[in-house]
């Protein structure tokens, strides 16, 4: 697993481990800390690599295992960077019946990416979601906070050279 | 803390305020405040149409003609009518204007805000008719609806407890402390009738009774707002709109039971309700209707948001319990139910959203009015989150009882694009569907069980003849099978095994022995799971089997999907009479498999043809077909 921080005296420079501290103090003594702690160190890193993980588990006095069973099984938690922008289809049933699963296949042949999957330069990745609760604007997809709502097939190219280009603009 | 007496002084002042919200206001009679208020939906849907836009561009516009003094912005909650979003409804008038961006802003402003003219162009119009609509009250979507849940929803300003208050918040708990003891406040519940709207529709005054009754000097209070059914955000909405009625109907419960904690379990995905489920928490807290001493009685109560994190069977209670923990939410046998054995091993109420929206509104207006809303053993009013193939796409509320005619026609509006009512999806993943012939149903728990679908959380999801039957059933099962936390064996290789048969019939490799393979599978799966995850998984299928056998057949015995879904049973062809020969198909086609010379029929090789149909969208003259 790939982490910018690599030995242990690095991180305590590391002003996102320097965050991790003051999150792990203040939940250290609640019960049931271990999931809002991943949620918070998730925010601060984007994702929870193992490094991550194990430092989580010294702080909260848990095994890794544990911490690793529970980053596992929640769909919300990711071991692996994700992309700039991240495009969340809506696969909710009221989406589906509108066209949605054709929305995710013009993605995915887009993209050339999978479910989960992120492109090589780091800029788009591809995820499925259940109901954003925007069901009047059916099919809807999201990137990062934005949502995209009364699409067709055809606005995907489209939505992709949008943020293609945002980007290129940013960079400049 | 604050003292009952200076709740009504703060309520009696508050509804002053907003009393230009109400029917029969006179205009101009209150002169003390803003001669216009314009109630803004910020809830979920709306703000993903930009209504958030809309806000600030009204509140620059009124601030650029020098009426923000006279002109008030408000934001609320949904007002039900999501794919007319945004949307702002202006008082005293009353006027709903729909579909707005935020270029119309200006427009409002200055004609109607400024001038007092309607601007008619951006008013509702019923289906079907070009008859404007301008007070909100005579909207058919509305008239069929009686809200009790989402009473306050695009009422009040949900980040203001004054508001709340204004419309007799925190008053059923003040009565509760003061005039009920616990038994009488249970006997209550138990009278009104009201039934868990979580799914399952356990009678809630039961249930507190259980929770009462186990001794323990510990005891919890926990609100399911998980959520899971993906076609359902009726919680969400309440959360949204509302969440002072959660916030006061749980402390009513920490009272009926003895609890002075409570959690609310809600999910990530929701951040708008969290947000505002936090900053009602907090002003509850400022007022003292949360904290030591609750309005000088000695009682205490705070609460507590946990975040869930992308599971489904966190819905599940015990899972939901579990992973407050801080575990894998995976469920566990019961009994212990969680009134004996809950949180922390510690007794354990545990309600949704909807029902404890209910709450207040009894204990104020008394059982015996909830229990004359409704049917015989179904009582109250039930939210649905009506989507899909129909008109009006939204939030409603109806009596328990309503006829799904009324409910699809009359409130939704009825089909689009003149299509033909095929069937009614309830109860998400658990549930089944209600076929057109059935239309007149009336739905309540009883009715629904015994048609083979259930409540569920209220998703109400329609369907047209465009819509393939084993298409759904396959979309549900994707659903359970991912879902599935895999604990036991029934449901976890159960479900794989009934997706893999219908993944094969729809891909026209089925065999005739695969229906019977699935109604065996399915009575395993039903029979033999530990949580209801499991024993209701094959109801979606076993409901189109027993609705839509035929379609089945179909795609088993003649490899065709009779509504044209599933793509590997789909044929495309030119009707040559029809094609004028102008090339567009050929064009479009990304596999090069329209051929033809210009000005003569072209044709379709199928056997290159990937079935996209590209083609059959861009031929202006319907010369193209798939079947
Ligand atoms: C797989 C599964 C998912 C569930 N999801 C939810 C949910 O999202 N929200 C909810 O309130 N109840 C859900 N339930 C039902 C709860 O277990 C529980 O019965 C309910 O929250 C009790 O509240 P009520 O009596 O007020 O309905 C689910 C049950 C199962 C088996
Ligand atoms: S029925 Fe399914 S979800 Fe429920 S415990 Fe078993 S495997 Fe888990």
């Amino acid at each position: 697993m790939s982490c910018n921080c690599q030995c242990s005296t690095e991180k305590k420079n590391d002003p996102r481990f320097q965050e991790l501290d003051g999150i792990i103090k203040k939940y250290k003594n609640q019960a049931g800390s271990l999931i809002p702690v991943l949620h918070k160190a998730q925010g601060v890193f984007g994702y929870l690599p193992e490094e991550v993980q194990s430092y989580i588990a010294k702080g909260l006095k848990l095994p890794l295992s544990e911490v690793y069973g529970v980053v596992s099984f929640y769909s919300l938690f990711t071991t692996v960077p994700r992309g700039k922008y991240v495009f969340n289809v809506c696969l909710g049933t009221a989406c589906y019946v509108q066209g949605s699963g054709r929305i995710m296949d013009n993605l995915k042949k887009e993209l050339g990416l999978d479910i989960g999957e992120t492109t090589a330069d780091g800029l788009f990745t591809l995820e499925g979601c259940r109901c954003v609760g925007a069901c009047g604007l059916a099919p809807v997809l999201t990137v990062n906070e934005k949502v995209h709502g009364r699409l067709k097939e055809d606005d995907v190219p489209r939505l992709i050279s949008l943020y293609r280009l945002k980007e290129e603009q940013g960079s400049k | 803390m604050i003292s009952l007496n200076e709740l009504k002084v703060l309520r009696d002042k508050s509804r002053a305020e907003i009393s230009i919200r109400e029917k029969g206001y006179l205009a101009g009679s209150n002169m003390d405040f803003y001669r216009s208020h314009v109630l803004v939906c910020a809830g979920t849907g709306c703000t993903s149409s930009e209504s958030l836009e809309v806000r600030n561009g009204l509140k620059e516009e009124l601030i650029r003609l020098n009426i923000d003094k006279e002109v008030k912005v408000v934001e609320t909650g949904c007002f039900g009518f999501c794919s007319l979003g945004p949307i702002i409804v202006v008082y005293p008038e009353g006027t709903f204007y729909c579909l707005i961006t935020p270029e119309d802003v200006k427009e409002i402003a200055e004609e109607h805000l400024l001038k007092g003219h309607i601007v008619s162009r951006l008013l509702y119009s019923e289906p079907g008719t070009d008859k404007k609509v301008s007070d909100f009250e005579s909207i058919e979507f509305f008239n069929h609806q009686k809200r009790v849940a989402l009473r306050n929803c695009g009422v009040i300003n949900p980040e203001k407890v004054e508001e709340y208050i204004a419309h007799d918040g925190y008053f059923a708990l003040a009565k509760v402390l003061e005039e009920m003891t616990q038994e009488q406040l249970i006997e209550e519940l138990k009278k009104s009738g009201l039934r868990g709207r979580g799914g399952g529709g356990f009678p809630a005054g039961l249930k507190w009774q259980f929770a009462h009754k186990t001794p323990g000097d510990i005891k919890y209070v926990v609100c399911n707002a998980d959520e899971g059914d993906p076609g359902a955000f009726m919680d969400r909405s309440v959360l949204e709109g509302d969440p002072h009625s959660i916030i006061e109907a749980m402390a009513i419960a920490g009272y009926a039971i003895g609890s002075e904690q409570g959690y609310i379990y809600i999910r990530a995905e929701y951040p708008i309700a969290v947000h505002r489920l936090e900053i009602a928490i907090e002003q509850a807290r400022e007022f003292g209707l949360l904290g030591q001493n609750i309005f000088g009685t000695g009682f205490n109560f705070d609460l507590d948001i946990r975040l869930g994190a992308g599971a489904f069977v966190c819905g599940e209670e015990t899972a939901l319990l579990t992973s407050i923990e801080g575990h894998r939410g995976e469920p566990r046998p019961r009994p212990p139910f969680p009134a004996v054995e809950g949180l922390w091993r510690k007794p354990t109420l545990l309600n949704n959203v909807e029902t404890y929206a209910n709450i207040p509104a009894i204990i104020l207006k008394g059982a015996d009015w909830f229990a004359s809303i409704g049917t015989e053993k179904s009582k109250g009013t039930k939210v649905f989150a009506l989507a899909g193939k129909i008109n009006n796409i939204g939030l409603i509320e109806v009596p328990m009882g309503t006829p799904l005619r009324t409910i699809i026609y009359d409130i939704g509006g009825g089909i689009p694009n003149g299509k033909k009512f095929k069937a009614a999806q309830t109860g998400g993943p658990s549930g089944g569907c209600i076929p057109a012939h059935l239309i007149d149903t009336e739905i309540d728990y009883d009715n629904l069980i015994a048609l083979g679908s259930m409540m569920g959380s209220g998703g109400l999801i329609v369907m047209d003849e465009t819509d393939c039957m084993v298409d759904i059933a396959k979309f549900f099962l994707e659903f359970t099978q991912e879902e599935s936390c895999g604990k036991c064996p029934p449901c976890r290789i159960g479900t794989k095994r009934m997706l893999e048969i219908l993944e094969k019939i729809t891909k026209g490799r089925g065999t005739p022995d695969d229906i019977s393979q699935l109604e065996t599978l399915a009575r395993t799966v039903k029979s033999s799971s530990l949580c209801g995850l499991g024993q209701t998984a094959p109801n979606p299928v076993l409901s189109t089997l027993k609705y839509f056998r035929d379609e089945y057949e179909a795609h088993i015995n003649e490899k065709r999907c009779p509504a044209g879904v599933c793509k590997e049973l789909l044929n495309f062809s030119i009707i040559a009479d029809k094609c004028k020969g102008c090339s567009v198909c050929a064009k479009v086609c990304p596999v090069g498999a329209i051929s033809g010379v210009v000005k003569e029929p072209y044709v379709i090789n199928s056997e290159t043809c990937i079935k996209c149909g590209a083609c059959m969208e861009k031929c202006k003259f319907g010369a193209i077909v798939k079947e």
